[in-house]
């Protein structure tokens, strides 16, 4: 029961957090990429902002935990290969993002407003990743 | 726009923080989303935190009025960049939060090459459509 009721606050917090940093605004992602024009740098500090937290916990705090509090075990990736797979996956998300001023946390957390584009979005998004799984895996079977 | 926006940061690493803390997962939308949607037999977990994330903005709104954000998105903007997140953040293993926040927090090299090439291709992508629209 617990290890759900922490999701629960844990998502609740992440989306707080996209909200009351802008980031659900399409306009603040545009004005983000947009460095040849009106720059606005808060996606920057939002970023940097997280990476403050979250990089102390990773680095320190981590290793010396053995076990998470209600889940079975630590995942992280094991990866460490920079393989086309990577490159390619990151380059067009990259497109997408620029194009539309939206990825998945802010598109989720925006289904709150029950704004149309947003179910529109997330339709696509869920396509998308289901045309990616098609693709032939390169290492034997995921 | 300062202050809100370091706040704000500092909610989303305390998240991901806490996610690691209490589930021993990494805190990438993408893949929870996908998981939830498709595999929710093996993290069940994950649903509940995709509500969580719908509350958020209904928190916020509680404490500090509603804000909702303002879309002047073009349909074809919404369904290709919709369908290009989908099958990038897919491929690529990661978007903003599992890379841009937790990859580079855990010193994961493929997550900073990878959050690289995703600001350089959406920086490329709006000067693009800054010229031609």
């Amino acid at each position: 029961m617990m290890i759900y009721l922490t999701a629960l606050a844990t998502g609740a917090m992440f989306g707080a957090g996209l909200v009351v940093s802008g980031m659900t605004n399409p306009a603040n992602i545009h004005g983000f990429l947009d460095v040849t024009g009106a720059w606005r740098p808060h996606l920057a500090l939002v970023m940097m902002a997280a990476i403050a937290v979250a990089l102390p916990f990773f680095q320190w705090v981590l290793p010396r935990l053995s076990k998470p509090v209600y889940g079975a075990n630590f995942l992280a990736p094991l990866s460490t290969v920079i393989d086309q797979r990577l490159l390619l996956g990151a380059a067009v998300f990259g497109i997408g993002w620029g194009v539309s001023g939206l990825c998945p946390g802010p598109a989720i957390v925006g289904i709150a407003y029950l704004e149309p584009q947003i179910f529109g979005f997330l339709a696509a998004m869920l396509v998308g990743m289901r045309l990616a799984d098609r693709l032939p895996s390169p290492s034997a079977k995921t | 726009m300062i202050a809100t926006s370091i706040f704000g940061g500092l909610l989303i690493g305390l998240a991901s923080v806490s996610l690691m803390l209490f589930q021993g997962r990494i805190a990438g939308i993408s893949s929870i989303v996908y998981r939830a949607i498709f595999q929710l037999k093996f993290e069940s977990w994950a649903l509940t935190f995709v509500i969580g994330l719908v509350l958020g903005p209904l928190l916020v709104a509680a404490l500090n009025g509603p804000a909702a954000p303002v879309f002047e998105l073009a349909w074809w903007q919404v369904t290709l960049g919709g369908l290009l997140v989908g099958f990038g953040s897919r491929l690529g293993s990661g978007c903003t939060s599992g890379h841009g926040v937790c990859g580079i927090s855990r010193g994961s090299v493929r997550s900073v090459v990878a959050t690289l090439t995703f600001m350089v291709t959406g920086v490329m992508t709006v000067f693009l459509m800054g010229m031609v629209l």
